[in-house]
């Protein structure tokens, strides 16, 4: 199944009279299960195609369907309802909210999906301890270190049981061994739960657990290795 | 649904110095405010009861011909048989007091020195002139009999440097245009806390006053006090007699009433304007935190939170340092209204003229009706300029929000 299909999407900035254009016509497509690494050089266009999936933006043409619904005309709540369930995310930043314990940001998107309190505590705690961070239930973001901060997001990521989550450069801000910590609860989890994995990175190490390679040049696909 | 105000509240406490601080200024805005109502309401009664108390009275039965600015004691603007009348009235339910008064105008001369006066002839035993009997600092009152006593103010009697027993000399107009001149002994001396109507009025006993002035047995006016002074139209209604007027308080004081009834509008128009201003402190303090909360806000629209939820979010925030400011605000407020309702906030002789009469101390009153109107439009319009920023919140792109502090 098609978890993600873009055609011919392209995403045009514009700044004063400057036009950059961060994606020149992708098409893509993500099956459902895939742990997809999207890498390529600085400036070619992963976060812009990331945010693009993930409805956190707009295309400036082409065509979006998100698990079988098509993104194009949907308004702001919309998005956010598509978002909120279907859509996962980490992000580069461990996008924590700092006035929450690691519990409530956990918890937070099944708040938003409206899940009932038992349901809710249930899944945060296994979700946590998915990550190895239930011994930390309680503690706040300041208090965990980076690799800790970025397992409790992809516990966040999961909660509501996404089809897809995208990750932006989720290892680049932690040491090696963190990195492969985190690399390898994705794995397990895209294993475990059949969850589609989409991750941007330049870190070589993160990339042999890619199941499919897509590489990015100057805004277009330029290798996939599905399509070899 | 949510725990906004968990949230809220962790959020408040975050930039904890930031928080007190404009909470405090919604503090001191409501606790400002509240003593000015309080103040006012005080000002208000007090002008309303010491003006009718002392110079209107509820109802005034006059000669239709009366000429109220002359205290001309010509017998055509005179009433006949005061005492009759008067006993008339007082006869009725709802009537507490109705005594005859002669004004005449007159100058009180000591030596040197001379003062113009409004020589008010009264019937000493009549309850509605208990403020000046119960107001006596020193000596005794007038007797109905008393030829040559007379009853002064203090401040008339400081500026003079007269005390009980010492003699003064009054002159007065008489009813056929005439100058007469008398000496009177000071038998009391009074006080009603009134400086400027203290200053001015002598007081006679009503038969003396009418045979210095030549009125005979004429008064000016029958003062009448009411048991309750809404029933003022119902009695007007019921006195009759040929060539009277009746006036009511409420025509008496047209000024006044009218004051009364706009302070109210005046009152909000003040709390509009300082609660405006205090709104606007938190409106800042709120922006800033929208700002500094950019891709917090990112993130949680990422993760699905629709721009309601985040105007909530950010509306719980002004709820919660709105009910901490007010309530802190309010305490303040009434125990500095409490305290001066006990105490008074002295102002002296404000020199007002006898239309609109001011104690010399004005006592706060803080109602319970101005104190909830004040709580809840200080609520309703912090609550409303949070919502300029709470709107910015939402409409914040995410992808722009989350890249604003990367
Ligand atoms: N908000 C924006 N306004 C203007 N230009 C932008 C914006 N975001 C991205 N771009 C431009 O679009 C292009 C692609 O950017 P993008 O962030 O997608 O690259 P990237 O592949 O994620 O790079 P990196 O590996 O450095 O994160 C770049 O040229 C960038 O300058
Ligand atoms: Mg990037």
């Amino acid at each position: 199944m098609e978890v993600a299909k873009l055609t011919d999407v392209t995403r045009k900035y514009k700044i004063g009279e400057v036009e950059t254009r961060a994606l020149n016509g992708v098409s893509i497509i993500i099956n459902d299960g895939e742990f997809t690494s999207l890498i390529g050089p600085s400036g070619s266009g992963k976060t812009t195609l990331l945010q693009l999936i993930g409805c956190l933006d707009q295309p400036s043409s082409g065509k979006i369907v998100i698990n079988g619904k098509d993104t194009t005309n949907l308004n702001r709540n919309q998005r956010a309802d598509l978002r909120k369930e279907t859509i996962g995310f980490v992000f580069q930043f461990f996008a924590l909210i700092p006035t929450l314990t690691a519990y409530e940001n956990v918890e937070m998107p099944l708040l938003l999906n409206g899940k009932n309190p038992a349901e809710r505590k249930q899944r945060t705690l296994e979700l946590l301890d998915a990550v190895d961070m239930g011994k930390r239930a309680n503690h706040r973001p300041d208090q965990l270190s980076g690799g800790q901060q970025q397992r409790v997001a992809i516990a966040r990521a999961l909660a509501t049981n996404p089809k897809l989550i995208l990750a932006d450069e989720p290892t680049a801000n932690l040491d090696t061994e963190n990195g492969e910590q985190v690399m390898e609860i994705m794995k397990r989890l895209n294993k475990d739960t059949g969850a589609t994995f989409v991750f941007a990175t330049h870190d070589p190490r993160v990339i042999k657990y890619a199941s499919r390679v897509v590489t990015l040049q100057d805004g277009l696909i330029v290798k996939d290795s599905n399509s070899k | 649904m949510m725990n906004y105000f968990k949230m809220a509240y962790r959020n408040l406490g975050r930039n904890f110095r930031r928080t007190l601080l404009s909470g405090m200024a919604l503090a001191m805005g409501t606790a400002l405010l509240m003593f000015i109502a309080a103040f006012f309401q005080g000002e208000m009664r007090s002008s309303m009861e010491t003006t009718l108390r002392l110079n209107t009275g509820h109802l005034q039965v006059k000669d239709a011909e009366y000429d109220p600015d002359k205290f001309s004691v010509a017998w055509e603007y005179l009433i006949e048989n005061p005492q009759q009348v008067s006993a008339q009235i007082e006869a009725m339910d709802q009537v507490q007091a109705a005594t005859p008064r002669l004004f005449a105008s007159g100058i009180v001369s000591v030596l040197e020195e001379s003062v113009g006066v409004q020589i008010m002839g009264i019937i000493p035993d009549s309850s509605a002139n208990d403020p000046y009997r119960d107001g006596l600092i020193s000596g005794e009152f007038l007797t109905a009999d008393d030829r040559e006593g007379i009853v002064i103010g203090a401040p008339l009697a400081e500026s003079l440097g007269l005390k009980v027993g010492d003699q003064l000399e009054l002159l007065v107009n008489t009813s056929e245009g005439n100058v007469d001149k008398q000496k009177f002994t000071i038998r009391g001396i009074f006080s009603t806390g009134t400086t400027s109507y203290d200053k001015s009025v002598v007081l006679l006993p009503l038969a003396k006053a009418q045979a210095f002035s030549g009125a005979a047995d004429h008064a000016s006016m029958i003062f009448i006090l009411l048991k309750d002074r809404e029933q003022a139209d119902a009695v007007a209604g019921a006195i009759q007699g040929n060539g009277l007027q009746i006036k009511t308080w409420k025509e008496l004081n047209e000024l006044l009433v009218l004051i009364n009834d706009f302070s109210n509008a005046y009152l909000t128009v003040l709390n509009l304007i300082i609660l405006g201003v205090t709104a606007t402190v938190i409106v800042n303090t709120l922006l800033m935190s929208v700002f500094e909360r950019t891709r917090e806000i990112g993130i949680l629209t990422a993760i699905g939170m629709k721009g309601r939820q985040i105007i909530a979010l950010f509306l719980a925030e002004a709820t919660l340092l709105a009910l901490g400011g007010i309530t802190f605000g309010s305490l303040i407020g009434w125990a500095i209204s409490a305290y001066y309702s006990k105490v008074g906030v002295y102002f002296g002789d404000l020199g007002m003229s006898n239309d609109m009469l001011l104690n010399d101390r004005i006592y706060t009153e803080l109602t319970l009706d101005s104190a909830v109107n004040l709580i809840v439009t200080a609520f309703i319009i912090t609550i409303l300029a949070s919502l300029y920023p709470a709107r910015m919140a939402s409409r914040m792109e995410p992808v722009e929000a989350l890249h604003g502090a990367q």
